[in-house]
């Protein structure tokens, strides 16, 4: 079985690119068992909404409309 | 070159501008002025990636024009500080390859998205990455370039870029717990 490292690394490489067969299987059965990768993979999809949100936040912020009101 | 072709790359260009400008209305400045000089070019281009860069390579000189106008210039990537692109990797996980510190539950993350003291935090953690993450971190996930474009812009091999970019992640996921995430009170309000 995999490790949680290499895991971790999988999880963030499936962010970005398609992992081969071999390797989601790998990555889904250690999910399965191991709620520490679990909550890792649901962090990593929350940085990615958080960093979309982050770049609205500070378009919203930095309007001189808003600054005024 | 068609005003459609062109026009697609407004939404990156405009998030790559607001990220070093942090004022939305000189971004749109900017972003207009970059487009125009590229429809008076007549450089034609066979690929839409190259056409990118090429757009960003005018608007960074745009940029650099309207900072040196404000006569403040911001340096969105910091110079690295000795010793922080370290493999953290060390610190993160044991000889086996078990986290040292698992990751938390975080409770209700979408709520944090609505507050301002969050996002303080979040810039904070941001803008202490080492400067090549947090370089890399921001094209990928907050300008939305294509890992082919990061790697030509930071001038890293494509496995330097996946390194990178995970070690980014992987601090940045650290910091949140630390600072935000480990002191919300858990379970459901
Ligand atoms: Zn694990």
């Amino acid at each position: 079985m995999r490790s949680c490292r290499e895991v971790s690394e999988l999880v963030s490489k499936s962010l970005d690119v398609h992992l081969s067969l071999r390797e989601r299987m790998a990555v889904r059965l250690h999910l399965m068992m191991c709620r520490h990768c679990s909550n890792f993979k649901k962090q990593m999809l929350f940085l990615r909404r958080a960093g979309a949100s982050y770049v609205e936040y500070l378009e919203k912020t930095s309007r001189k409309e808003s600054v005024k009101r | 070159m068609t005003d459609d072709t062109l026009i697609q790359h407004r939404p990156i260009l405009f998030r790559y501008a607001l990220l070093h400008l942090r004022d939305a209305d000189l971004a749109e400045d900017v972003v207009q002025e970059t487009l125009l000089a590229a429809l008076q070019s007549d450089a034609g281009f066979a690929e839409r990636s190259s056409l990118r860069t090429w757009l960003i390579g005018i608007l960074k000189h745009k940029i650099a024009d309207q900072q040196r106008r404000d006569a403040r210039e911001t340096r969105l990537f910091e110079p690295d500080r000795v010793g922080a692109d370290e493999d953290i990797e060390e610190h993160l996980f044991n000889a086996e390859g078990s986290w040292h510190s698992p990751p938390k539950v975080w409770s209700h993350p979408e709520n944090a998205l609505e507050q301002e003291e969050f996002w303080r935090i979040y810039e904070w953690c941001q803008q202490n990455l080492p400067a090549r993450q947090a370089e890399v971190f921001m094209l990928r996930e907050l300008v939305g370039l294509e890992p082919e474009e990061i790697c030509k812009e930071a001038n890293l091999s494509s496995t330097n870029y996946w390194v990178t970019l995970h070690r980014a992640r992987m601090r940045l996921r650290a910091c949140l717990e630390a600072r935000w995430f480990g002191k919300q009170q858990t379970g459901d309000k």
